[in-house]
């Protein structure tokens, strides 16, 4: 929201400078993005007046005497045409910044210093200036878009500084509008606060014009749907002429960003930026019928707007209709074919408030927007749309652009513009800020807020103006009166009057926490990595076409497609993430990720899908090993005080030979394994890969387990070592088990060799264990081990052909 | 005699050879092996004296047996002052062999760090806890009306456009706002409640300084006679321990749809001080995160009596609070698990 001071002003004396103004601004709740000097590129032009101009023969030039005053008399030579003696031109001193202009005189290509400088031979001390070379143009300066020089008023006093003359003393304030407050998105709404937070006066509006005695007959607005437009206000002008609107007013369009088109199109604009309410002007000679219907458009109904674009509409977009066809887009754009020409005699001004959600949605569907649909999608009150007709036919008469009929016509749903009285508890209201606020501050608060308060005892009495809809209960009267106290009244106290609560993490949060710092303590990187990804993620993985992880909810509205999918596994993103890091030359490091997966329980979503929490582990360079990311399996199991089991398995983006399921008491819990040749190649990675994926929804069941603490053997156990031999095709954990399972008193089973080679037939394997026994109630007796491994041989022997090894 | 005086000068003449030899010793080991030659009982030069003693005469045994016995203790303080001297320089010598560069570099034991973001949560999190706020984390996705209709603000609010919101179907989206726990809280519990909720948000919006996804903590107060003082008082605690003790807070006003009145919360910039430098942008306070008091139309929502109970509510973008914190310039750094990154963060 773009608010020149000289525009403030005129409704606030304004006695700060505009720094302080910006930090008043702040401290009640309007941040001022930028403040903006308007001539700040410009300095040392002064007016300089034109004593001597003679013509240099052979050239454009002119050699003439410049008079500056105080600053001295210059000798200057100018190219432009329109120099002459008696003139008063901005004069550039040596050391002045201007703007340089290309070689059209229009367009400006950066500021320059001005230096002495020598053209044709002659000397030159300084630069008489055009309007561009200022940095204005017509709208801003009546004039200035002249290609030559700008010549300044006749009273201008030499010497003295242009930038009060022309204007560019000027600052503009940027200023940030909370949603909550539409009534500041306007000169007059920001001149409120601004006369509120100085504590000063702020004057009214000019509302003031005389309706003739001339009326149009027949004409009648209806509305069919008053959801969409509550209040819709019509007044008829008559005798316009259409012409270019007075400097004060191009000016300040101008300075707001706003083009000037004709005065009666510019004063819609005005009211615009001034009131903050939209408002139309139609050329009532191409309304048909005489009358305006404001109702849903037919489908397949055509309008094309003033920019010339056409739009086919549905019944969810709103249209004003003369008698035959639509006339404009409500609260978007006019139509063309009643646009405001310079033939215009007789206009129908619109003021009305529509519904900000339809508007928004149509213009969003629509692709068609405009500073009005902008402005009505945050919000216009009713207040505002009466005061904002009167303004305009105000404006009318100021400039003399027409004649303003008895012709008015005001449809509304009866709502109030009048203010509303509100009562509230002063206790309650300090209640809220925690402190106490003396009512004599309260009173001058919202006295200056325009809200008239009363208070009696504890009662306090205000009457709501119309335009502030976003009053309405005791917490916004006591922001009212904060935001202006100031915040810096608030003292920190610490709930004296809470109870005291049991705060900490929960167990699935503290076993988490435990899992990721066990895993740091082994050398893992925690990374965080979207919870979207891609569908060509599918692909990368060689899913097949029924994999569960291809059931992924999909994002309406993604940013691209590549992120628009929610992760039904952690794994694609961990390898680009490996795949990232080996482009940038790290070949070797360990990362994990403790994130959500989203099942859906049906597509599209009629209920909250499964977001189960997942751990994903990725080790990559040459000294890992599918044995390295067991490890740290082992060690996620360690920490949970489970023990996992291992079989293997197959996954499609995964080694077929190195590749575990893992379970937990017989459920699968992940997966682990090298990553495939063809995925790492096609990821561009140097160093092989491996990774695991660990379902902590269905781990969690184990959280917590308790710890019980298992007394130390009383009596000495006995290690013995032995090297089996078998078939290649028995792993170690059958072994394991089988010794296990073969004797009670067996505490550990540890593999501490393989052979395979020469020594042996081709299709066996030596395998070597140690195996510990642990006595339990008594000690040992002399040949109690060696029957239990009796035991051991006969079992493995009947179980898997295993023998001893010679 | 005879026997006795050719003893004794055999004695000294063995003292005489003795000590020619040891002088010739070079190492300990040396002497260690010398020592038992010499001593040995049957056959070491000294060892073996004491079987002349057949030969002495009876009344000059005792003689002779105390000159031998000298002559052993002579042998053996002189082996251990031997011993020392070359064990000393032996280890001297080990010493020395063993010299290394200390400049050259560690061997470290690999270990790796939480993500800054996980640091910062943590910290707060362990704030928090310490002062009686639960955790509770809410799901990712989550549906219309706890992310917005709940939190006042329904459908037409132009405070939606706020917020670029992801959507999954037309009831269902991604969450913009760790807010949308409050509601969920305050359905499942009475008060007294103190609770904090970090999560995973998602807005649509993807350039230089936004990241689609980014981390969240909503808190929230909920109680008897809860305050703007209160929020004050709670949040200067809090920046005190992240930022550091001598860290200021200042409340601006702000909007948003769920508190009234809402604030902005700067901390004074714990760079600078407060004097202004380029991490304040020179006006010497940073803006860390959005607060308020509970709206009324909120808490009613939830079934909490206004009369009652009135409630403070915060949320703090810990992403910004990691970049402020490490001075990490690019918040897309985060989510690239760049482990050059991630080896620099370790609070």
């Amino acid at each position: 929201m773009l608010a020149p001071l000289s525009w403030l002003k005129e409704y606030v004396d304004i006695d700060v400078t505009p720094k302080e103004l910006e930090e008043k601004l702040f401290s009640c709740g309007f941040e001022v993005e930028e403040l903006i000097e308007v001539g700040k590129d410009i300095s040392n032009v002064v007016v300089g007046y034109v004593e001597e101009c003679e013509p240099i023969s052979d050239t454009h030039l002119s050699l003439c005497k410049v008079n500056a005053g105080e600053h001295g008399t210059f000798q200057i030579c100018c190219g432009a045409d329109n120099v002459h003696a008696g003139g008063k031109f901005p004069l550039a001193l040596i050391g002045a910044t201007v703007y340089a202009t290309a070689k059209d005189h229009k367009t400006i290509e950066g500021v320059m210093e001005i230096k002495a400088g020598k053209l044709r031979g002659y000397d030159s001390f300084g630069m008489l200036c055009s309007g561009t070379e200022l940095g204005l143009d017509d709208n801003l300066y009546p004039g200035a878009g002249y290609n030559g020089l700008l010549e300044l008023p006749e009273d201008a006093k030499i010497g003295a500084d242009v930038k009060p003359i022309l204007g560019m003393d000027d600052w503009i304030f940027d200023i940030a509008i909370t949603a909550n407050r539409p009534d500041c998105q306007s000169i007059y709404g920001i001149a409120r606060e601004v006369a509120a937070v100085l504590g000063k006066e702020c004057k009214p509006l000019d509302l003031s014009y005389t309706e003739t005695e001339v009326a149009k007959t027949p004409f009648s607005v209806s509305v069919d749907a008053s959801d969409l437009c509550p209040r819709y206000i019509a007044h008829y002008v008559y005798d316009v002429k259409i012409g270019e609107s007075p400097a004060w007013m191009r000016r300040r369009l101008a300075l707001v960003g706003c083009d000037s088109i004709s005065n009666v199109v510019d004063i819609t604009n005005y009211i615009l930026k001034e009131l903050g309410q939209p408002m139309h002007a139609f050329d009532y000679s191409y309304l048909e019928g005489d009358q305006i219907k404001v109702r849903r458009a037919e489908d397949g109904e055509k309008i094309v707007t003033l920019d010339s674009r056409e739009f086919a509409l549905n019944s969810s977009n709103l249209v004003i209709c003369d008698g035959v066809k639509p006339v404009a887009l409500a609260g978007i754009m006019g139509g063309l074919n009643s646009e405001i020409l310079d033939t215009t005699t007789e206009v129908m001004f619109e003021a009305a408030k529509f519904a900000r959600d339809n508007i928004r949605k149509s213009s969003r569907a629509l692709g068609q927007s405009s500073d009005s649909s902008a402005r009505y999608a945050k919000g216009v009150d009713e207040y505002t749309t009466v005061v904002a007709m009167k303004r305009a036919l105000h404006l009318i008469e100021e400039l003399g652009c027409g004649k303003v009929s008895c012709t008015h016509v005001d449809i509304n749903t009866g709502n109030s513009i009048e203010p509303q009285e509100m009562k509230v508890s002063v206790k309650r209201v300090n209640g809220v800020l925690g402190i106490e606020v003396p009512d004599a501050d309260i009173v001058r608060i919202l006295t200056n807020l325009q809200m008239s308060p009363v208070i009696d005892g504890d009662e306090l009495t205000i009457q709501v103006p119309a335009f502030r809809e976003d009053m309405e209960s005791y917490p916004d009267v006591a922001e009212e009166v904060i935001r202006m106290y100031g915040y810096d009244h608030v003292t920190p106290t610490f709930m004296p009057t809470a109870e005291v609560t049991l705060g900490g993490l929960n167990l699935k949060q503290k076993t988490e926490l435990k899992i990721k710092r066990a895993l740091c303590a082994a050398g893992a990187y925690e990374g965080i990595h979207y919870s979207f990804f891609s569908p060509a993620d599918f692909d990368l993985l060689r899913l097949p076409e029924d994999a569960k992880e291809r059931n992924a909810i999909s994002i309406i509205n993604p940013i691209t497609v590549d992120l628009s999918l929610m992760r039904t596994t952690l794994v694609s993103e961990m390898l680009y993430a490996i795949s990232r890091n080996q482009k940038r030359g790290i070949l070797d490091g360990r990362i994990f990720e403790l994130g959500n997966i989203f099942v859906p329980k049906a597509l599209p979503l009629t209920e909250y899908p499964d977001e189960r929490a997942t751990l994903c582990v990725g080790v990559f360079g040459e000294e890992e090993s599918f044995f390295t990311l067991k490890g740290l399996a082992e060690t996620v199991a360690d920490t949970l005080c489970l023990s996992f089991d291992y079989e293997p398995a197959a996954k499609p983006f995964l080694h077929p030979y190195q590749t575990a399921k893992i379970f937990c008491e017989g459920i699968e819990v992940g997966y682990l394994g090298k990553l495939a040749y063809e995925v790492q190649s096609e990821l561009d990675m140097r160093t092989p890969a491996y990774v695991m994926e660990i379902d902590l929804a269905v781990l969690s069941q184990w959280y917590g387990k308790y710890v019980t603490f298992r007394p130390l053997p009383k009596y000495p156990e006995e290690k013995r070592d032995f090297a089996f031999v078998m078939d290649k095709a028995v792993t170690c954990a059958q072994v394991e088990q089988a010794i296990m399972k073969s004797c009670d008193f067996v505490t550990s089973v540890s593999l501490f060799d393989v052979y395979e080679g020469i020594q042996l037939p081709a299709n066996k394997k030596s395998m070597a264990f140690s195996v510990v026994f642990t006595p339990r109630e008594e000690e040992f007796k002399k040949d109690t081990v060696d029957g239990y491994v009796a035991d051991i041989l006969k079992n493995l022997n009947a179980k898997y052909d295993i023998s001893l090894r010679a | 005699m005879a026997e006795l005086n050719e003893l004794t000068g055999k004695i000294a003449k063995i003292k005489q050879e003795v000590q020619n030899e040891l002088e010739k010793l070079e190492s300990s080991k040396s002497v260690y092996e010398y020592k038992k030659v010499i001593l040995d009982g049957k056959t070491g030069k000294i060892g073996s004296l004491m079987k002349e003693m057949g030969k002495v005469p009876k009344e000059q045994k005792a003689d002779y047996g105390k000159k031998v016995n000298e002559l052993k203790a002579w042998a053996q303080s002189y082996f251990e002052e031997l011993d020392t001297k070359f064990r000393q320089e032996e280890m001297r010598r080990r010493y020395e062999s063993e010299k290394i560069d200390v400049t050259m570099p560690a061997k470290k034991h690999a270990h790796g760090n939480l993500h800054p973001v996980t640091q910062v949560r943590n910290q707060l999190t362990d704030i928090f806890a310490s002062m009686g706020f639960e955790i509770y984390e809410g799901t990712e996705i989550e549906t219309d009306y706890y992310n917005f209709t709940a939190l006042n603000t329904p459908k037409d609010h132009p405070a939606r456009d706020m917020q670029d919101t992801f959507y999954l179907s037309p009831e269902f989206l991604l969450r913009t706002q760790t807010s949308a726990g409050q509601i969920h809280v305050m359905e499942a519990k009475k008060p007294p409640i103190k609770v904090v909720s970090p999560g995973k948000v998602f807005r649509s919006d993807d350039d230089a300084t936004h990241s689609p996804m980014f981390t969240q903590m909503e808190g929230l107060v909920v109680d008897k006679g809860i305050t703007l003082c209160d929020l004050k008082g709670m949040l200067d605690e809090f920046v005190k321990k992240i930022f550091g003790k001598e860290t200021k807070t200042r409340l601006r006003p702000s909007y948003f749809p769920f508190t009234e009145p809402s604030v902005e919360v700067d901390v004074s910039c714990f760079q600078c001080g407060g004097c202004g430098c380029k991490l304040c942008k020179g006006t010497g306070w940073i803006e860390v995160l959005g607060a308020g008091v509970v709206n009324n139309k909120v808490l009613e929502g939830c079934g909490v009596d206004t009369n009652e109970y009135s409630g403070f509510a915060f949320g703090i973008g810990l992403e910004r609070i990691a970049m402020l914190k490490y001075g990490i310039n690019n918040i897309k750094l985060l989510f690239e698990s760049d482990l050059r990154v991630l080896k620099q963060i370790d609070d």
